[in-house]
């Protein structure tokens, strides 16, 4: 009998902690070179060269952005909130490194005789982690905007709550195809279960709903309705700068990380390589790695070429079509493994 | 005259009929995926953009930059005779010419007279080519050059022995058919 929400702690704990810090310290190492990769390949799908100037090939430009966002002088307006205003960035920022633990990064592995999960944790609740983290991720957005005492900023976090939660509707239906295919809710578990088949075939749709709601939950293009910087300025962090800015920033991009990784995860068979190529245990990483880059290039891709949505499109198109696609995705497949 | 009618100024807005669920998802799918190919070709095409301190535009041969004063090539005397005509078409008074007599010891120019001074105050001119029009021994030309931004008003005050001066050539020329 398997308790709720076990998390298979067979690892002492010494290794937990090394195995925390690397995640998190690779991660964001990556940050910023992921930053400078978008606004290079997002030049490129405009035609133009994208940042180029400092450093060779212009990699040194984030170092040149974060140096400059630390120097600034912290400020807020006179009808901020000052303590839910510092808070809400740090909530974000939070939550989108918590939800960096639970991506499989590789198969349990024996390093030095030791069992170590190259994942920070593999919590039974699976997917369910994710979805409770961005349910608190989107205070961070909310509060950070009503806090700034701006009305870009609070209409900004007003759209943001209205889209996070149609969206986290969908996206969370349309994993349920896969967890009842795979029998389980266990990240590595799904991803062992596909070593038929990646799951984006059979779940296409589902693959469809959850890429698209994804979209919307990181705040992307075309969903950025949030940050629509032709209308609100840049939504619900127009008064913030310097240093909260920056938490603000990473963890959009950590979110992106940690959605690129649940879809290469329960769709693109995680550290899994196709045409029956088993790779030693420390490729596992760098394949998921890859394919979160892949799926990230996606993104970007996407940004370079879809324009915002209105308002009332996101609506409509959330509840009206990704919904009832995502519960019918769910029926069928309800139907075909139970039968 | 008929009275105005306010009804003739309505229009009837043709709309599209809503699409078809069929055409609905092709709009949705279909018309995202020839947007994802039409960017996708910008990559293949690669960058249009002009590194400009590196790369420069090139200009046509009739472009007109900074001035350039001329000497004859035969006898180095300077083509300016000081006439004035330059500064008197000048819409922005910003050629300056103070002219003085040649003497047998002094020959600067082949005519009577030369341009003891010749200032162009570059940050007043225009560049509009009046003054190359209106010189009739073509000893003003209008040059390539459109790099001339500098740090203090003063330095943009150009003197006949800057203006006489071989330029640098800083500024690619358009071949033909470019």
């Amino acid at each position: 009998m398997m308790a709720f929400a076990d998390v298979n702690y067979f690892e002492p704990w010494w290794v937990q902690i090394v195995k925390s810090i690397a995640i998190f310290a690779v991660i964001f190492a990556i940050l910023p070179v992921l930053i400078v990769y978008e606004r290079k390949l997002l030049g490129r799908f405009q035609g133009r060269y994208g940042p180029n100037r400092v450093g060779p090939f212009g990699l040194m430009q984030p170092l040149a952005e974060i140096v400059k966002f630390a120097m600034k002088e912290p400020f807020r307006t006179t009808t901020s909130v000052g303590f839910l205003f510092r808070l809400a960035p740090v909530i974000s920022i939070i939550t989108a490194v918590g939800a960096l633990a639970i991506i499989p990064w590789g198969d349990v592995q024996h390093i030095f005789g030791q069992q170590v999960g190259l994942y920070g944790i593999d919590v039974s609740i699976g997917p369910l982690y994710v979805f409770a983290l961005a349910g608190i991720s989107f205070y961070g957005i909310m509060l950070g905007g009503w806090a700034s005492g701006s009305k870009y900023s609070f209409l900004g976090s007003m759209r943001g709550a209205a889209q996070l939660i149609s969206y986290e509707v969908s996206q969370g239906l349309s994993l349920v195809g896969v967890l009842i295919t795979a029998q389980t809710l266990s990240l590595t578990g799904i991803v062992h279960a596909q070593e038929g088949m990646w799951f984006f075939i059979p779940q296409f749709a589902g693959f469809l709903v959850f890429l698209v709601a994804s979209f919307a939950e990181t705040n992307r293009a075309p969903f950025d309705l949030i940050e629509a910087d032709a209308e609100l300025v840049a939504g619900y962090f127009t008064e913030y700068g310097g240093t909260p800015f920056v938490a603000y920033l990473f963890a959009e991009y950590a979110n992106m990380i940690v959605v690129s990784g649940m879809a290469a995860t329960i769709f693109f068979g995680g550290w899994l390589l196709p045409f029956g190529l088993h790779p030693p245990g420390w490729v596992d990483p760098f394949v998921v790695l890859a394919k979160i880059l892949l799926i990230f290039t996606f993104f970007v891709w996407i940004r370079a070429t879809l324009p915002r949505l209105r308002y009332d499109q996101l609506m409509s198109f959330g509840w009206k079509i990704l919904l009832p696609l995502a519960t019918l995705n769910l029926l069928v497949t309800a139907i075909i493994v139970a039968a | 005259m008929t009275p105005y009618d306010v009804s003739d100024d309505v229009i009837e807005v043709v709309r599209s009929p809503s699409p078809s669920p069929v055409a609905g998802v092709y709009r949705v799918f279909g018309e995202t995926l020839r947007g994802l190919k039409t960017t996708f070709a910008r990559i293949v095409e690669g960058p249009v953009t002009i590194q400009y301190p590196e790369e420069k535009t090139p200009v046509y041969p009739r472009f007109r930059g900074r001035h350039k004063l001329h000497r004859f090539e035969d006898t180095g005397l300077e083509k300016c005779v000081g006439c004035s005509l330059c500064a008197a078409a000048c819409p922005a008074d910003c050629i300056r010419v103070v002219a003085a007599e040649n003497t047998p010891e002094n020959r600067v120019s082949a005519g009577e007279r030369y341009a003891a001074v010749y200032e162009i105050n570059l940050s007043r001119c225009i560049f509009c080519g009046y003054c190359e029009v209106a010189c009739p021994f073509d000893a003003i030309t209008m040059g390539h050059d459109y790099e001339m931004s500098d740090y203090t008003r003063s330095d943009l005050i150009f003197t006949k022995e800057m203006l006489l001066a071989e330029a640098i050539e800083r500024t690619p020329l358009r071949r033909e058919g470019e």
